[in-house]
């Protein structure tokens, strides 16, 4: 673990860039996370976003295929918004800890 | 000499990420398959280029009729258990419907775990850009259609075909 400053703020982050606390999340740490990764984000990124956040603070395990079946975005969309990292660019956003579902 | 060491060090600790894997699948049990579609889907996921072939027992994966009813094996599989942990009598595994029973219980573990039936599952692989092609010979073989087949599958090729897809020096294949 090791602190980071994103967006002004410092954070609690992981060795591969995941925020530790979701709770030190905000919409700007979002965006600045994103054009690291190289994505501009969108309102639709952000109901991708606080559908997962929403869904981790519930205690859920997230797939795709639940984002999928959401309602907020199909699996062909949501890998339109996070190129070649559906899940993983996704939670590294939103703040959440890495996904550790295989699916 | 010293600086030679030093890049030869540094070259090793370069991280070389896999780039595309191309994944063979040549048997149409109910575990070749998901094994197959689980590998293929976690690298597309991971943004890996991704090439899935279906041959010989493994275009039951792909074909329409069978493709959501496949069956693990009760007989001949040692690692077959009774619901509890006690192994599975081999001539239980033999009885009529034995293994319809036993696959479609599988099935349901595995939906309880988010796992997709096969039509599913092979639809999120392409919804990620993945590839999914059926192997010409077998399809000869057994007599079957592009229209048997899903129609996620983009069209059926022959294994020189399939090689040509293979390129770059960061391809894996896979044969589950």
């Amino acid at each position: 673990m090791s602190v980071k400053t994103i967006a002004g703020l410092e954070v609690n982050v992981s060795e591969e860039g995941y925020l530790e606390d979701m709770s030190q999340w905000n919409e700007d740490i979002a965006k600045e996370i994103a054009s690291e990764i190289g994505i501009e984000l969108t309102d639709k990124h952000f109901d991708v976003i606080n559908y997962l956040r929403e869904k981790t603070e519930a205690g859920e395990a997230l797939t795709i295929r639940k984002v999928g079946k959401s309602g907020v975005v199909d699996i062909k969309g949501l890998y339109k918004l996070f190129p070649k990292g559906p899940l993983k660019f996704s939670s590294r956003i939103a703040g959440i800890p890495k996904p550790t579902s295989c699916i | 000499m010293e600086t030679k060491e030093i890049e030869k060090k540094k070259e090793i600790k370069e991280k070389k990420p896999l780039e595309k894997v191309c994944i063979i699948c040549a048997k149409g049990s109910l575990e070749d398959v998901y094994a197959t579609l689980v590998m293929a889907n976690g690298a597309v996921m991971e943004g890996i280029e991704t090439n899935v072939f279906f041959t010989f027992f493994g275009l039951d994966g792909i074909t329409k009729k069978t493709m959501n009813h496949l069956h693990t094996a009760t007989t001949g599989n040692p690692a077959m258990r009774m619901p509890g942990g006690l192994p599975f009598p081999t001539m239980l595994g033999g009885l009529p419907g034995v293994e319809t029973a036993v696959s479609g219980m599988m099935r349901k573990q595995m939906g309880e775990l988010d796992m997709p039936p096969v039509d599913e599952f092979l639809e999120m692989i392409t919804a990620g850009g993945g590839m999914i092609y059926a192997c010409k010979l077998a399809v000869d073989m057994f007599k079957l259609e592009k229209k048997d087949l899903s129609d996620e599958v983009d069209s059926i090729i022959t294994i020189g075909e399939f090689y040509e897809l293979c390129d770059g020096d960061r391809t894996q294949i896979i044969f589950t």
